[in-house]
């Protein structure tokens, strides 16, 4: 059995702990390194196949999500925090469409 | 010229026509995979800009819900209130194969030890904004991992693609040239080597007539 892990500020988790999901509520980039590095080892009791990341974060941890871009699992899957949307989720497609297909055509 | 010493001889002729066969055979099929890849590889990107914008728009609103929900309740009230989750979600992960990309499948089920809902707490001292928050964002826990799945297909489908591109590139414009290059280079200096005999045969038959019978032309 997988595991779901949400990392964020802590007001971006509260509600995700209601749906039963492991919450990390984190304040700075550095403790969500911390904590991202931690939960994706890879002797660990319970896997995570999942780990939502707040968009705010993404950028501190820019190097760990690109180590598990090409491995099959965990997916780092990047959220709008609770300040809205900053379009990183968009961009993480488009990088994808530029890696498939050699140009951006979106 | 060839770029690399090959040795103009007959056996050396057929193993590159051979390698030429299985490097245009490879070429095709290559060629195939990649456009099925890339068919595929369009139908989940525009799949995960539609869930994309659902989720950020559905994120936002529950969030909204919430932040309404922590202005009517006290914080310590309200942490309270989701501080033991009713529910355990747990997450099956199976996996399916896209032109032998290994892409996962997940499955979600939720455990409830009762029928009560999904809300964690009683009604008695928490706010109806917060139940209504709750479930938005339940509404919206589908959506997203859907999306978890759809985003990860097209990481791994990408991968994939950029691999299979450049392989066909690779056969197209580097390797196939190279042995027909090479298969020319044998065929036109074997072709040259048996006139040279022919030519110094015919040489030397009239040295060897002139020999025996003084015969002059």
């Amino acid at each position: 059995m997988y595991k779901i892990a949400v990392i964020g500020g802590p007001d971006t988790v509260i509600g995700f702990k209601a749906l039963g999901l492991d919450t990390f509520p984190v304040r700075t980039g550095e403790e969500a390194r911390h904590i991202f590095r931690a939960i994706t080892k890879p002797d660990q009791p319970d896997e995570y196949a999942i780990i939502y990341l707040e968009e705010n974060l993404a950028e501190a941890l820019k190097g760990d999500i690109a180590r598990f871009k090409d491995s099959p699992s965990p997916a780092v899957i990047l959220i709008p925090g609770k300040d809205g949307s900053l379009g990183l989720g968009q961009s993480a497609l488009q990088a994808a469409v530029e890696r498939a297909v050699g140009a951006n055509i979106l | 010229m060839p770029k690399s010493a090959v040795t103009p001889t007959r056996m050396v002729l057929n193993q590159l026509k051979g390698r030429l066969r299985t490097a245009s055979r490879g070429h095709k099929l290559l060629k195939d995979k990649r456009d099925e890849e890339m068919r595929q590889f369009m139908d989940i990107v525009r799949r995960n800009k539609v869930l994309r914008e659902k989720v950020d728009k559905g994120l936002s609103e529950a969030f909204a819900a919430m932040s309404m929900a922590s202005a009517v309740m006290s914080p310590e009230m309200l942490e309270q209130s989701l501080l033991y989750a009713r529910q355990q979600i747990q997450l099956d992960v199976s996996h399916r194969n896209i032109m032998s990309v290994n892409v996962p499948v997940y499955a979600f089920n939720s455990q409830s030890p009762d029928q009560s809902g999904q809300l964690p707490y009683g009604f008695a001292q928490t706010s109806g904004e917060l139940d209504d928050a709750i479930s938005r964002l339940y509404a919206v826990f589908e959506d997203m991992l859907e999306l978890a799945q759809v985003e990860k297909t097209m990481q791994l489908l990408a991968e994939d693609i950029e691999k299979t591109r450049r392989r066909v590139n690779a056969l197209e414009y580097v390797m196939i040239p190279e042995l027909q290059e090479n298969i020319r280079y044998i065929t036109m200096k074997l072709a040259e080597n048996e006139s040279s005999t022919k030519v110094r045969l015919i040489k030397v038959k009239e040295m060897v007539l002139q020999q025996a019978h003084h015969y002059e032309r």
